[in-house]
């Protein structure tokens, strides 16, 4: 019966989720789901639902500010494009910010993946005392929102003299629980138990069995673990907005500068938008199918 | 026996050296912070100032009788129920729609996840664009079908609908694959045994779905309630980037009130009050949710 053993058993991946879910349909000839015209219709609704915002704020980005007043709005694409992108360019320092966000991201994404796999694989894979606990109190504190320590952070921040730098941003997204759990869960799967004795057995020391062993297969989950850092990491604003200036902005904190005063300029604030999510666009078009396998796999696993 | 002594350290010793960092890291900007801002919250502290004055429970005295702090509070509650209920609601339903056998699944679950990359403040100020009093999108439609225009920040109920709109947008797509994710572990037997009694898709929905996925719905109220607590950039940038969140604070949320008196006023130590009151309501939430679900097993 490898259909229930399957069944009871989620996949590991949405992406190694595919193969068994076929082998699974296809046995089920009678009353099988398919979807029809209802179903695409709805789907539509979908796409138009998850991508017009998106779509109009390209519309508003390539358009003058004096035609959006005009009934009915524009629907297309502009000419004013470039020239919005030259004010946005010249009203905030977007390609400081752009690099700031970069360097912070990347970063946070390595810092955490590391770490996370270190002590992934001591939680998954080693008995010391006081294991238990410490992973009970790790899954705890993912519910608390660090957001209710941001005013002792500052203060901390102030008195090392951080507030204004990117070191401010960086360090406390250095590590995460969630990382920590995350790769504790697939660890535990991954790599069998009787490879590390069997290393063991033959003399190896625990950094050699690390990297010999446990690095190679945390490849698959550190992958998708770094996506979805480095994605929070672009996108986090509370934090940023608190320690830095704007004068040394991320390309969130940027936004809200180009976004505050009384006067709506929406063609140039939704220029910076663009800028702001066009790169992870980008990213997101490429790897898009590795970013939800880590999505449905933290939701199986939590 | 200097080989056995190297051995046995490795074994025993090392594994606490792979958490360290970690630990470490953590210790230093989660858990000090945290705990710290208990401590502040007993005192008077000002950032402008370098003497702290101990008051003892006086700050928290002072945030029960604050009007602005239970306005916060009850806009953040409303604010909740506006976007969580149609959202974990249409949640349900896309991730029903996408557990089918469809052409290009992948394509269908990206399209539902596009909205969460896209940046919350990116999100907030193209929604305040679209809810805008004069050239929004929403007011040239209802002007279209002969409603008329609605000055969306001006009021509380039609501003935290707008906010409400921009948490739905950015959140439905992604609890749906966590719906889809736990759908794909119920078996199929069951819907095809309720197919061949003639059971329709709805029912197949209400009847065998929700009860198997019981425990993943609970888990989405519970994350999404950690989420309401945090509702910041919404409020913040819809009202071009005011601390106040509204001219009467009709959609200021408890963040946006922690993110005033802390970075505005300079209260660190009323602030930190705030916050450890935001820390206790999640504490109850969690205890109220933890009571429901395990009297719901029971019962069952």
């Amino acid at each position: 019966m490898t259909t229930t053993t399957s069944l009871t058993k989620p996949a590991r991946t949405a992406v190694a989720a595919e193969p068994q879910v076929q082998r699974r349909r296809r046995r089920s000839f009678m009353a099988d789901r398919r979807p029809g015209k209802l179903t695409y219709l709805a789907l539509a609704g979908l796409a138009l639902f998850s991508g017009f915002p998106l779509y109009w704020s390209l519309v508003v980005a390539s358009h003058d500010n004096g035609i959006l007043g005009e009934v009915p709005p524009p629907l297309g694409i502009g000419p004013n494009l470039f020239t919005n992108l030259e004010r946005a360019f010249g009203t905030v320092d977007f390609a400081k910010a752009l690099t700031n966000s970069f360097v912070v991201s990347i970063a946070i994404t390595f810092s955490v993946v590391l770490f996370s796999t270190l002590a992934g694989f001591s939680f998954a894979k080693l008995n010391f005392k006081g294991r238990n606990a410490m992973l009970v109190m790790l899954i705890g504190t993912m519910m608390v929102p660090t957001q209710l320590g941001i005013i002792p952070l500052y203060m901390l921040m102030a008195k090392i003299e951080w507030t204004g730098t990117m070191y401010a941003v960086v360090a406390p997204g250095l590590v995460t629980a969630f990382g920590v759990f995350f790769m504790t869960q697939f660890l535990r799967e991954a790599v069998p138990s009787e490879l590390i004795e069997a290393a063991r057995v033959d003399g190896c020391h625990t950094f050699r069995i690390f990297w010999h062993v446990v690095l190679p297969a945390s490849k698959p989950a550190a992958a998708v673990l770094g996506m979805l850092t480095f994605m929070t990491a672009w996108n986090d604003f509370f934090w940023p907005l608190v320690v830095l200036t704007p004068e040394d902005p991320t390309v969130q904190t940027a936004l809200s500068t180009l976004a505050s005063g009384y006067i709506q300029d929406y063609s140039l604030s939704l220029t910076g938008t663009a800028i702001a999510t066009i790169p992870l666009l980008v990213v997101f078009a490429l790897l898009g199918k590795y970013i939800i396998g880590g999505i449905m796999q933290g939701a199986v696993k939590s | 026996m200097m080989k056995n002594l190297l051995y046995r350290l490795d074994v025993k010793g090392s594994p606490y050296l792979y958490i360290v960092p970690f630990f470490l890291l953590f210790a230093a900007f989660g858990i000090f912070p945290l705990a710290y801002t208990a401590w502040v919250s007993l005192h008077e502290w000002s950032l402008l100032s370098e003497t702290h004055t101990f008051l003892g429970l006086q700050n928290y005295r002072d945030l029960f009788a604050d009007e602005y702090f239970w306005n916060a509070l009850r806009n953040t509650a409303q604010i909740w129920v506006l976007s969580t209920v149609p959202q974990l609601l249409m949640a349900l339903v896309l991730a029903h729609v996408l557990n089918q056998r469809l052409r290009a699944p992948t394509f269908w679950r990206m399209t539902a996840v596009l909205p969460n990359i896209t940046s919350v403040a990116a999100v907030a100020i193209i929604f305040g664009q679209i809810f805008g009093k004069d050239y929004g999108l929403v007011n040239w439609l209802l002007e279209t079908l002969g409603l008329g225009r609605i000055d969306w920040q001006a009021g509380t109920a039609s501003s935290q609908i707008a906010i409400s709109v921009m948490i739905i947008w950015r959140w439905t797509g992604y609890n749906a694959l966590i719906y889809l994710a736990a759908m794909q572990a119920v078996s199929k037997d069951l819907y095809d045994a309720a197919s061949l009694d003639g059971a329709s898709s709805f029912q197949q929905l209400t009847r065998i779905t929700v009860p198997a996925i019981r425990p993943t719905i609970i888990f989405t109220v519970i994350v999404s309630t950690i989420g309401g607590m945090q509702v910041l950039a919404e409020p913040l940038l819809f009202g071009g980037a005011s601390v106040t969140g509204g001219s009467d604070r009709q959609f200021q949320t408890l963040s946006l009130y922690l993110y005033e008196v802390a970075f505005s006023r300079f209260d660190f130590g009323y602030a930190s009050t705030a916050a450890w009151a935001m820390f206790g309501i999640i504490v109850i939430v969690a205890a109220i949710n933890y009571f429901l679900t395990s009297r719901l097993r029971r019962s069952s």
